[in-house]
C-alpha cells in the first residue's frame, strides 16, 4: 500500500480569549486537536458526523460541529469551547448555573455542547419563545433529560439575563 | 433525624460535569495507546473459510492483526448478571472473542492493532475474508420452524428457553356461553440505547495483571467475564469505571473489555484503546429484544376477564446476552398486571441472525406493555367499557401478593397514580368529547398503565456492599460495587449517607469511579435496583460506622455510648442536648492517638431478600393529521409511585428520560434490516430516528409517595419504570382520535399510511 | 482524523482553479459536512482534497445590477435565513435551508455544497427548482451559466466540468418579482433529518389577486434528482384562485413524478404525501402572494 505522505501544518488561532499555534496533521478534526493537543476535554465525540451535537464549539461566535471541521481551518479563527465559559476563578456562567439549578445534567456527556449553544443563543439578548428555543437548541441529542429540564436552564438563565419575570 | 434524603439536593458531579471536566473513559487514555478496529463480518450467517491479513499487515503503523483463527478457544457468557455458583443458573456461554462461525452481519471476525486511527482504518479495509456462506433467519418465529437456519449449535429450532405459566383451567373456562373473545398480535421492533458516549475501553497491563478502563455499569461483572474470556484467574483482571455518557442497559454487559483485554495482551501487555463507533453501538454492541405478542382474552360484557391466553415470541439475535430473562419478565407481569383465574402463558426466546439483544431500560416491560395495554383498550373497544373504567374494575388490587416473588402491593398505586394522572390531562372530559371525530385532523387521549418490580430477587442474587473511611475532618468518603451512570445515585447515596451517619451533605464525599481492586463487591447500575438496594448496604454501614464512632466516642468522653449521639457532625450527650465535640476532632483524636491510634471505617455486606412492586400510569394526547399520516403528541404525563422521594428533583429528571426513550419507542425508533443480506440499514443517528428536541412536548411527571415498608429508605425502583408505559398511552390516544387500533410500533408515518388506507381514511 | 491523502488549500478562486487543473483526481470540499463524513464511512477514504472553506470571496448574498440576487457558493445555510435580501425576495429558500440538519449543521453546510453534491433530498435543492435558480461556475475560461435543472445530470452526478468550480447561484428578476413560496419538509423527525420528501411552491398572482399567472413546483426525492411538476405548472397557470384548483394542481403532480420505494419510505406513499403537501403548500403559498382561499 502507498504510504501516505506525511503533511504538517502550523496553525494560529485564538482559542478562548488566548492566541495559540500548534503544528498538526492536515488530517486531524477540528475535535482531534481539541482534545489531544489542548486536553479539552469538554469536547466530545459521539458519532463523529455531526448527527450529536456533543463535540460543538464556537467558531468566530457561531456553533459549529468540531467533527467535521478540519483543523488547519481554525487559521485566524476566534475559538470557543467550555473551558473558555467558566470564569477565572472557576465561577460558573449564568448558563451553568441554570443547568446546575435545574436539574438538567445527569450523564453529562452531551451537556457541555447544549450548554456551549445556549450560550451562543442567550448572546443575542434577544427573548424566545419555548418553541424557538426548541429549534436553536435543536442540533445536540441528549438521551437522559428527554430535554425537558435542559430547555427550564436555558429559559431561567435568558430571563435572569433579560431581568425579567418568566411567564407563567 | 432525617435532614437530606427527600431534599432536592445538587447532584454531587455536577459543578465537573456543567464545566466538561469530568473525565469519562477517553479522557484517561494516554494518547500515545495503539488503536484497536474491529473487523466486522459482511454476511448474517455463515463459517469463515479463510482471511488474508497479508496486505493489512503491510499498510505503515499496523503493529498486528489478529483473526477469529488466533483467539482461545473459550465460549463465555457476556451477559450482566450475577454469577451463580450453580451451572444450571449460569449464563449461557455461547460466543468466543472472535468468531470463526458468524453469526450476524456486523459479528467480529478479526482485529487491527495500529499506531493510530487512520493506518487501522486503511488496514480493516485491506483484509480479505472469505466465507461459506449460509442462509440466515431474521425473524423469531421463522428461526423457530423445522429447517430454518441453525444459528447456535446446541440450541435446537433456535430456542434458547421456553418458559410458562398456568392458572386455572383456560380451556374450559373460555367455554363458558356468552363470553367476548378478543384477539390480537402486537409488535414492537429492535431498538437500540443510544446513550451519547459510545462505549469504549483501553487496556493495559501492569504487574502482571490485566487492567482495562471502561466504559460500563458493572465492573465487578465485567472483571469476572473478561477473565472467563480470557481463561485467567479473576485476580489477574482488574477493571476502573469513570463516569459513563449514559448506559442504559447496553453497557450492562460485557461488551468489548474481553477483545480489548485480549489485544493488550497480544502485544506485550502495551497500552491499547478499542472505540466503538456509532455504527458499531447500533450494530455490535446490544439492542432491545424485538417481541411479538399473541394475546387471547375472554371477557364478559361487564370487563370481567374470565380466560386469557399470550404467547409471546422473543427475538435474541445471535448470541445469548441476557437471554430469556427479559421475555420471561414480561410473561411474568400479565397474570400479575390484571390477575384472571385462567391464564395460559408461554413465552420463547430464540436465536436469529440479528445483532445480539441485551439489557434495555424497562428489561421486556415495555414490550409487554405495549402488548398488553394496546390488548386492554381493544378490549375495551369490543365491549364498549372505558378505558378507566375497565382498569379500575381489573388492576391489581391492593394487598395482592405474587406467590413466587412474595412481592406485595402494600398501597392502593394504581388508582392513585390513575387519578393524578387523570386529572392533570382532563383525561375524562376529553376521551368522551374525542370520540367520533371528523375530518382530516383529530385529537384523542390515551391512558396505559405499567408494572414493574425492583431489583431481581429472588431470580438472582442481590447484594450490595458499602465502605466508609472516616476523614481527620469528620467528613468522610464512601464506596459501594453500584455505579452513578448518569441516573444520579452518587447524589442520592451521599443523602442517605449524611442522614444515616448523622454528618452534614457537605462532609460527605462519593468516590464515584469504581476500580475493583478498591471497590466492595457489588454488581452495579441495572434492574432499578440502585437506591432500594444500595440503600440497605449504606444505612447498615452506617449504623456500623456509627457505632464504632460513639464507642471511641465513649472513650473520648467517658460518657456511656446509651447517652451518645452524632448528630449533623457533632457528638453530643442526649440527656442535655450538649455538643461534647465535633465529630472532626474525634476522628483527629483517634488517628493521631499515642495510646490507641485507630482509623475509623466500616464496611459490611447487605444481602436482600425482598424485592418491591413500582406502579404506575402515563396519560397521553395526541392530535393526528390523517391526510399527512402524522402524530403530534400534545401532552405526556407520566405518574409514579416509587415509594418515598429520595431526590424529588432528580427523580423527575429520571423520568423525563424515560418517558423521552418510549416516545421514540411509540413513534419513531426501529433498527431496520435489509432482507437480502441481514445487514442493518439505519446504524447512525440521522437514520435511525431518536427523538430530538423538537420532537417532544413539555414532559409532565408527577409522583404519588407511598414509602415502601421494605426499604430502610422507603424508596424503589424508579430508573426503567419511565419508559414502560409512555408507548401504549400513546398508541391508544391515535385509537381514540381515529377509531384505528394500530399493532405494532413505532407508530410511523409509513404504519398510519398503511392503516389510514385500510380504514377507509385515505383514498388514492 | 480523516483518511486524507493530501490537502491543498486554495487561497482564492483563480487558485481554486489551478489546483483543480493540477490535481484532476482531487475532491472539492467546501463546508465539510458531507465530504468528510464520506470519506470517514470509507467512500472517499485516502482521496486528496481541494479546500475551498476558505474563500470569503464566494461568501455572502448580494444583488446585481440588473436585480439578480447572488448567492455565493459558500452561505451557509443560517446566512442565507438571516440574509435581508433573501428575507425580502425569496424568504422561502431561507426558509427551507432553515430545515437542513441542525443548527449546527447550517452554520457548516453551504448552499454550493448541498446542490454540488448532486443528491435530490437536499433542502435547498427543490426550492432553487422551483425558482429556476442558475448556476454560476468558474473555470479556466471563465464564468459558465447554466440553469439549476440543466445542472443535475443524475443522482450524485452534477454537471461541474475540468478546473471548474460552482462560484454563485443566482436567482433572476424576473423569477423572484411578485412571487410567494412555500416549502414543506416530509421528514420523520422536526430536525436533524434529510426529508422524505420535499416540497416547494411558489405562485404569482394577477393585481387583482383572484387569478393565478403562474405556479411552479418542485419537489425533492420524487425522483433521482429534484424535479418540477410542470405539468401542474401548466394547468394552474391562468386559472382563478380556488380551492378547488388546489385540488387540481396537487392531483397533477402525479404525472411528472417518480419517487422509488426504498427502504426509507414506499413508493406510493411518497406520491401520497406529494399530492397532500403540493396542495398545502400551493394554498399557502396563494395565501402569502395575498389571495383568498
Amino acid at each position: 500500500m502507498e504510504k501516505h505522505q506525511l503533511q504538517y501544518e502550523t496553525v494560529r488561532f485564538n482559542l478562548n480569549g488566548r492566541d495559540v499555534e500548534r503544528t498538526v496533521d492536515v488530517r486531524a478534526s477540528l475535535t482531534d486537536m481539541l482534545r489531544n493537543d489542548f486536553r479539552m476535554t469538554s469536547v466530545k465525540k459521539g458519532c463523529e458526523v455531526g448527527e450529536c451535537g456533543a463535540c460543538t464549539v464556537l467558531i468566530d461566535g457561531e456553533t459549529f460541529n468540531s467533527c467535521i471541521y478540519l483543523a488547519v481551518w481554525a487559521q485566524g479563527k476566534h475559538i470557543r469551547t467550555l473551558e473558555g465559559v467558566l470564569g477565572p476563578d472557576g465561577q460558573l456562567s449564568d448558563v451553568q448555573q441554570a443547568f446546575v439549578e435545574e436539574a438538567a445534567i445527569q450523564c453529562g456527556f452531551c451537556t457541555p455542547g447544549f450548554v456551549l449553544t445556549a450560550e451562543e443563543i442567550l448572546e443575542t439578548g434577544q427573548e424566545y419563545t419555548d418553541e424557538q428555543l426548541r429549534k436553536l437548541l435543536s442540533g445536540h441529542l441528549c438521551r437522559c433529560t428527554g430535554y425537558e429540564n435542559i430547555l427550564r436552564a436555558v429559559k431561567k438563565a435568558m430571563y435572569r439575563r433579560l431581568g425579567k419575570e418568566p411567564p407563567q | 433525624m432525617s435532614k437530606q434524603v427527600g431534599e432536592n439536593a445538587v447532584r454531587v458531579d455536577a459543578y465537573d460535569k456543567v464545566t466538561g471536566r469530568a473525565k469519562y473513559t477517553d479522557d484517561l487514555c494516554d494518547r500515545g495507546a495503539l488503536v484497536v478496529k474491529v473487523c466486522h463480518s459482511t454476511i448474517a450467517h455463515g463459517f469463515v473459510k479463510a482471511i488474508d491479513t497479508s496486505e493489512a499487515e503491510a499498510v505503515p503503523g499496523v503493529v498486528k492483526v489478529l483473526t477469529c483463527f488466533d483467539v482461545p478457544d473459550i465460549e463465555f457468557p457476556t451477559a450482566g448478571h450475577p454469577w451463580s455458583t450453580d451451572p444450571a443458573h449460569q449464563d449461557v456461554a455461547d460466543r468466543k472473542l472472535l468468531n470463526r462461525h458468524v453469526r450476524y452481519y456486523g459479528d467480529d471476525v478479526a482485529v487491527v492493532i495500529a499506531e493510530d486511527e487512520v493506518a487501522a482504518a486503511q488496514a480493516l479495509r485491506a483484509i480479505r475474508v472469505e466465507y461459506e456462506e449460509l442462509p440466515f433467519v431474521l425473524d423469531a418465529q421463522e428461526a423457530m420452524r423445522e429447517g430454518a437456519p441453525q444459528i447456535q449449535e446446541r440450541y435446537k429450532n433456535n430456542i434458547l428457553a421456553h418458559s410458562d405459566v398456568r392458572r386455572g383451567n383456560y380451556e374450559t373456562a373460555r367455554q363458558e356461553p356468552g363470553l367476548i373473545k378478543v384477539e390480537g398480535w402486537y409488535d414492537t421492533p429492535t431498538v437500540q440505547h443510544c446513550h451519547i458516549e459510545n462505549h469504549g475501553c483501553f487496556a493495559y497491563k501492569e504487574a502482571g495483571r490485566v487492567v482495562v478502563v471502561s466504559s460500563t455499569q458493572i465492573p465487578h461483572i465485567v472483571r469476572r467475564v473478561v477473565a472467563q474470556a480470557l481463561g485467567l484467574p479473576w485476580g489477574k483482571v482488574r477493571i476502573i469505571k469513570p463516569y459513563i455518557g449514559g448506559g442504559f442497559g447496553n453497557k450492562q454487559d460485557a461488551l468489548y473489555e474481553p477483545l480489548c483485554a485480549w489485544c493488550s495482551t497480544q502485544v506485550g501487555g502495551r497500552l491499547v484503546k478499542l472505540e466503538c463507533s456509532r455504527e458499531e453501538t447500533f450494530v455490535s454492541n446490544r439492542v432491545r429484544h424485538a417481541i411479538r405478542t399473541h394475546i387471547i382474552s375472554y371477557v364478559r360484557p361487564d370487563g370481567t376477564l374470565v380466560a386469557r391466553k399470550l404467547e409471546a415470541f422473543s427475538n435474541q439475535g445471535a448470541y445469548a446476552s441476557h437471554g430469556h430473562g427479559v421475555v420471561a419478565k414480561g410473561m411474568n407481569a400479565f397474570p400479575q398486571l390484571y390477575p384472571c383465574p385462567n391464564v395460559e402463558c408461554d413465552s420463547w426466546t430464540v436465536y436469529t441472525n440479528r445483532p445480539a439483544a441485551g439489557a434495555m431500560r424497562g428489561y421486556g416491560i415495555p414490550q409487554a406493555m405495549f402488548a398488553g395495554e394496546s390488548h386492554i383498550d381493544d378490549i375495551c373497544k369490543a365491549i364498549g367499557m372505558s378505558p378507566l373504567e375497565f382498569r379500575r374494575k381489573n388492576l391489581m388490587p391492593v394487598g395482592y401478593v405474587d406467590g413466587f416473588s412474595k412481592n406485595e402491593l402494600y398501597s392502593d398505586s394504581f388508582n392513585q397514580c390513575m387519578d393524578k394522572g387523570m386529572e392533570l390531562l382532563d383525561y375524562q372530559r376529553k376521551y368522551q368529547a374525542y370520540q367520533n371525530q371528523t375530518g382530516p385532523v383529530r385529537r384523542g387521549v390515551g391512558l396505559a398503565v405499567f408494572w414493574y418490580n425492583t431489583a431481581v430477587w429472588p431470580i438472582s442474587l442481590e447484594s450490595s456492599s458499602c465502605r466508609m473511611v472516616l476523614n481527620q475532618d469528620g467528613s468522610l468518603q464512601f464506596q459501594t460495587g453500584e455505579t452513578e451512570i448518569g441516573q444520579g445515585c452518587d447524589t442520592a447515596y451521599s443523602q442517605m449517607v449524611a442522614d444515616a451517619v448523622g454528618i452534614p451533605l457537605s462532609d460527605v464525599h462519593v468516590v464515584s469511579t469504581q476500580d475493583t481492586d478498591v471497590t466492595p463487591f457489588g454488581t452495579g447500575a441495572y434492574a432499578s435496583r440502585q437506591t432500594y438496594i444500595g440503600g440497605f448496604s449504606i444505612a447498615q454501614t452506617a449504623q456500623a460506622l456509627r457505632e464504632r464512632i460513639l464507642n471511641i466516642a465513649h472513650e473520648q468522653t467517658r460518657m456511656p455510648v446509651s447517652n451518645l449521639d452524632l448528630v449533623d457532625g457533632q457528638i453530643v450527650r442526649k440527656s442535655d442536648g450538649r455538643i461534647l465535640k465535633s465529630l472532626g476532632d474525634l476522628a483527629t483524636e483517634s488517628l493521631y492517638s499515642l495510646e490507641s491510634s485507630r482509623h475509623i471505617t466500616a464496611e459490611t455486606t447487605a444481602q436482600i431478600k425482598s424485592n418491591a412492586y413500582s406502579f404506575g400510569c402515563s396519560f397521553a394526547e395526541v392530535e393526528v393529521d390523517i391526510p399527512m399520516c402524522r402524530v403530534k403528541l400534545l401532552r405526556l404525563v407520566n405518574v409514579h409511585d416509587c415509594g418515598r422521594l429520595i431526590n424529588p428533583a432528580l427523580a423527575e429528571a429520571q423520568v423525563h428520560g424515560g418517558m423521552s426513550m418510549a416516545i421514540g419507542y411509540g413513534l419513531s425508533e426501529e433498527l431496520k434490516f435489509d432482507p437480502k443480506t441481514g445487514r442493518v440499514l439505519n446504524d447512525n443517528l440521522l437514520d435511525y430516528k431518536l427523538s430530538t428536541f423538537l420532537d417532544h412536548p413539555a414532559l409532565e411527571a408527577a409522583f404519588v409517595e407511598n414509602p415502601e415498608p421494605t426499604s430502610p429508605y422507603g424508596t424503589k425502583a424508579l430508573g426503567e419504570p419511565p419508559a414502560c408505559s409512555p408507548a401504549p398511552a400513546i398508541r391508544n390516544a391515535i385509537l381514540n382520535a381515529t377509531g384505528v387500533a394500530i399493532d405494532s410500533c413505532p407508530i410511523t408515518p409509513h404504519i398510519l399510511y398503511r392503516k389510514f388506507r385500510e380504514a377507509g381514511l385515505i383514498q388514492e | 482524523m480523516y483518511d486524507i491523502k493530501a490537502l491543498y488549500q486554495a487561497k482564492s478562486v483563480a487558485d481554486a482553479v489551478a489546483l483543480r487543473l493540477a490535481h484532476p483526481e482531487a475532491q472539492i470540499i467546501a463546508g465539510g459536512s458531507d465530504v468528510l463524513v464520506q470519506m470517514r464511512e470509507g467512500k472517499r477514504a485516502g482521496a486528496e482534497l481541494i479546500s475551498i472553506q476558505t474563500l470569503d470571496e464566494i461568501r455572502g448574498v448580494s444583488m446585481d445590477d440588473d436585480g439578480t440576487i447572488r448567492i455565493g457558493s459558500l452561505t451557509s445555510f443560517s446566512h442565507i435565513t438571516w440574509d435581508p435580501l433573501i428575507q425580502k425576495y425569496i424568504n422561502v429558500l431561507g426558509q427551507a435551508v432553515d430545515q437542513v440538519g441542525g443548527p449546527q449543521i447550517r452554520n457548516i453546510g453551504t448552499i454550493g455544497g448541498n446542490t454540488c453534491n448532486g443528491v435530490t433530498s437536499a433542502d435547498s435543492a427543490s426550492t432553487l427548482h422551483a425558482w429556476d435558480a442558475i448556476i454560476e461556475l468558474t473555470g479556466p475560461d471563465g464564468i459558465r451559466r447554466q440553469p439549476i435543472h440543466d445542472f443535475y445530470i443524475r443522482a450524485g452526478v452534477v454537471d461541474i466540468r475540468e478546473g471548474e468550480i460552482q462560484t454563485a447561484i443566482l436567482i433572476p428578476k424576473e423569477s423572484y418579482e411578485n412571487c410567494f413560496g412555500h416549502y414543506i419538509k416530509y421528514a420523520m423527525r422536526s430536525a436533524m433529518d434529510i426529508a422524505t420528501l420535499g416540497t416547494s411552491v411558489n405562485v404569482r398572482l394577477s393585481a387583482d389577486k383572484k387569478t393565478v399567472e403562474r405556479a411552479r413546483v418542485a419537489f425533492g426525492v420524487a425522483g433521482p434528482v429534484p424535479l418540477r411538476a410542470v405539468r401542474a405548472e401548466e394547468l394552474a397557470a391562468g386559472q382563478p384562485v380556488s380551492l378547488e384548483l388546489a385540488e387540481r394542481f396537487a392531483q397533477a403532480v402525479k404525472e411528472d413524478i417518480n419517487p422509488r420505494d426504498s427502504w426509507r419510505a414506499a413508493k406510493d406513499f411518497r406520491i401520497h404525501i406529494a399530492v397532500e403537501s403540493a396542495k398545502r403548500a400551493f394554498i399557502e403559498s396563494v395565501k402569502l402572494a395575498g389571495g383568498d382561499l
